[in-house]
């Protein structure tokens, strides 16, 4: 613990981000441009985030992460051990016990409450970059909001599919004003982002932070004629029961079986502790006991 | 309706030594409505310059070329934009149009340009064209294939859609056979019985004798050739 | 009558050489003005002047606004001139993928001006689009086609669209019909006038192809060396040039 200083980054680096974090919060969906510095893991692996959250920690935090909805898949564990490591704080599976959450791609589905701070890794912050290759140009139409080009986008999805066939990293518009995109978390997350948590977002290598402040009105963009839908697998949860929340599809054998789970593992577990069953959940191997 | 006084022109060559060519001294003549004059002169005196100075097409150096209220040689370029579209008509030797489009539009165009709804323009067209004795089935076809003389009665066609109150006539009946002559001079004597001033050039000295109400000589205009 | 454009000693220099020099003219509702001259002649300056891709060093270029009525577009904000860009100006590229999002369908290129003030519903605005794409006789089945499975002139035609959709009153076009083989020229020229008619748009036009301006447009300026060396109707500088350049340039031309 000696060998770093808390949470790896030096003091001013914290400094500059908490700076930017401050000002993307007062700007809601606003980029707001920081020197984000190398980290001890690789481009794409939630740099980032990591720096949003160790700019945020505190000792008395609670940390929890999630890739994919998932706590024990390898990045979460590399990173979760990565501040136990350099911040020695608490780190926990249980969404409502987590005072600040970094995720990969979901938001959990518990609704976060006013004490907490969910933490996204960003790929590309830049919902326009697909559209407008230039960096000079898609901020000058942040600046102006012209915005017409994202349309085109969810137009070309209905003339090819019949519909908006967007369904990650959907773009909506914050407090009626920046387009923002809310990282790849499938569109079904969408609605979530209206929240009593402080939502912060780090793009490591396009170095951008971005903020939602509480409350914050959030609009998924769509037509008239095509309503935005907050769309999932039409399933329940194979485990827990669940009709609700967001579901991964688990192909089980060579036969064309599956499954879906909820993606969501501590909702999951926290379901079937208090007894819910699914259709499969009897020959489950936690529930064989 | 067309009053011309001390109308003077020079062309000069400037990639030939700047060579002055004097072509029009203090030309005057006059067109009342329901008046048809017709210019003469040998060949090179200086009739279609003349009709083109009316039109706006060459450049007057000197005097007044007054058309309506307008004086095309002080007119601003718009002005006689305007003027050509409402108030002067041009049946020149050549027919100039897009190619590819049909007939029928080329001679409802001067109609459809001044806001004549479509229907009523081409019934129009359709009409002058089967008085021209322009074969239906030609009608949907661009004029640029056509024969000399089919060119020259689609070009008469179009200056005689609209009514205008003056018109400039460069040779209507040249290469014209018997039939489709008459039809032209018909139409000519129709114009000039509703009022309208047309000045024009004739080579058929019976057409000539026809329908003008007097002659011009524009030899008196002529540079050198003038008394 | 206010005129739409008004430009007043419009001046660009590059450095020591001119681009255009104290260009002035005004041009009125349905107008179009056509601008000739060899290559480096100025007019391409001129006219990236006038719709506000180059800054100007000097001179005024007044715009008709519907709102305020004349404004010196030099002096407006860049978020009101990129407006007046997507809204009442037009601009129509020589090279349609300069004016075109290749990756975009036909119908999501002729929408995305419609998207960018404001239209919100899917329905009307494929309508429009498919409209816009049979008026310059690009047919409905090839609404969801890229501009890459299209031929040359069908990209012209779809930029043209593309650009008219919003009912602009001022197109800019620089050489629209430069690139095209000669059956496909015709088309699209009968094309524009027929629009320019309809829509009582007015244009500005830069070409070296004197048989197309004498058919499109109505008035000529002729510019040699970044300055205008004559202007007037169309025919009358055709026919009877005044300046030794345009007798040289109209003497050029080779009969077909």
């Amino acid at each position: 613990m000696s060998d770093y200083n808390f949470a790896y980054l030096d003091e001013q680096t914290k400094r500059m981000i908490r700076r930017a974090i401050l000002k993307a919060l007062a700007v809601p969906g606003y980029q707001v441009p920081f020197a984000s510095r190398e980290m001890p893991m690789p481009y794409g692996w939630g740099t980032g985030g990591v720096q949003v959250s160790a700019a945020c920690l505190v000792p008395e935090d609670r940390l929890k992460v999630i890739d994919q909805g998932a706590d024990d898949t390898t990045n979460a564990v590399s990173i979760r051990r990565f501040f136990e490591k350099t911040a020695g704080v608490a780190t926990t599976g249980r969404t409502s016990e987590a005072t600040l959450i970094q995720t990969r791609h979901r938001i959990p589905e518990e609704p976060l409450t006013r004490d907490q701070i969910l933490v996204y890794q960003v790929p590309i912050p830049e919902p326009l970059r697909f559209l407008e290759p230039r960096e000079t140009e898609t901020r000058k139409m942040h600046a102006l909001e012209e915005y017409g080009l994202v349309h085109v986008k969810l137009y070309e999805d209905i003339a090819r599919h019949g519909q908006i066939a967007t369904s990650y990293a959907y773009p909506v518009k914050v407090e009626g004003r920046y387009v923002m995109d809310p990282s790849p978390i499938p569109k079904f997350d969408n609605p979530k982002l209206e929240s009593e948590a402080i939502q912060l977002f780090g793009a490591g290598r396009e170095q951008r932070i971005h903020a939602l402040p509480p409350h914050c009105k959030v609009v998924s963009l769509d037509f008239e004629d095509h309503p935005f839908e907050a769309s999932k697998a039409d399933h329940d949860c194979d485990l827990c029961g669940s009709g609700t929340s967001y579901l991964d599809e688990v192909i089980v054998d060579d036969a064309g079986g599956r499954m879906f789970v909820c993606s969501d593992t501590d909702y999951c577990e926290t379901r079937r502790g208090a007894g819910h069953r699914g259709r499969l959940a009897a020959t489950g191997q936690e529930d064989a006991a | 309706m067309i009053e011309i006084s001390n109308l003077s022109k020079n062309f000069v060559l400037h990639n030939q030594g700047g060579a002055v060519i004097p072509v029009m001294r203090d030309a005057a003549l006059s067109v009342a409505p329901g008046e048809c004059v017709g210019l003469i002169g040998a060949s090179g005196a200086g009739k279609s310059t003349l009709m083109r100075m009316v039109y706006g097409n060459y450049l007057a150096d000197r005097g007044v070329i007054r058309v309506g209220d307008v004086d095309v040689a002080q007119a601003a370029p718009r002005e006689v934009l305007a003027l050509r579209r409402a108030t002067l008509g041009y049946v020149s030797q050549f027919l100039r149009v897009v190619p590819r489009v049909p007939t029928l539009d080329v001679v409802a165009e001067p109609l459809l340009a001044l806001g004549v709804a479509r229907e009523e323009a081409l019934g129009r067209a359709r009409d002058l064209l089967g008085r021209l004795n322009i074969p239906e089935r030609l009608w949907p076809l661009s004029p640029t294939t056509f024969s000399g003389g089919e060119q020259q009665r689609v070009n008469i066609a179009r200056g005689f859609a609209h009514g205008y109150p003056a018109l400039l006539l460069d040779e209507p009946t040249a290469s014209l056979d018997a039939a489709n002559r008459e039809v032209v001079l018909t139409l000519i004597e129709e114009a000039k019985a509703r009022g309208a001033a047309i000045l024009g050039i004739f080579h058929d000295e019976a057409a000539r004798a026809r329908v003008c109400t007097r002659v011009v000589d524009v030899t008196r205009f002529t540079p050198g050739l003038a008394a | 009558m206010t005129p739409l454009l008004q430009v007043k000693g419009l001046t660009k220099r590059y450095g020591a050489r001119i681009g255009c020099a104290d260009v002035s003219f005004d041009l009125y509702p349905g107008e179009v003005m056509g601008i000739v001259g060899e290559s480096g002649s100025g007019k391409s300056t001129l006219l990236n002047c006038l719709a506000g891709h180059l800054e100007a060093d000097s001179g005024h270029v007044m715009f008709d606004t519907r709102a305020e009525g004349l404004r010196d577009v030099r002096a407006m904000s860049e978020p009101e001139r990129r407006m007046l860009a997507r809204t009442d100006w037009a601009f129509v590229h020589q090279n349609p993928r300069d004016g075109l999002r290749m990756g975009v369908s036909a119908g999501g290129n002729v929408g995305e001006r419609l998207m960018a003030v404001g239209a919100r519903h899917y329905g009307d605005i494929r309508a429009q689009a498919q409209d816009w794409l049979g008026r310059v006789e690009i047919a409905a089945d090839r609404i969801d086609d890229r501009p890459t499975a299209f031929s040359g002139g069908m990209q012209q035609r779809l930029q043209i669209a593309r650009n008219l959709v919003t009912g602009p009153r001022l197109v800019f076009m620089d050489e629209p019909t430069g690139g095209l083989d000669v059956s496909v020229q015709a088309r699209l020229l009968d094309l524009l006038r027929g629009l320019v008619r309809e829509m009582g748009l007015s244009a500005v036009i830069v070409t070296h192809d004197l048989a197309v301006v004498r058919l499109l447009a109505h008035r000529l300026m002729v510019m040699k060396s970044g300055h205008v060396v004559e202007a007037g109707l169309t025919d009358q500088v055709l026919d009877d040039p005044q300046h030794g350049y345009t007798q040289l340039l109209v003497s050029s031309v080779l009969q077909a």
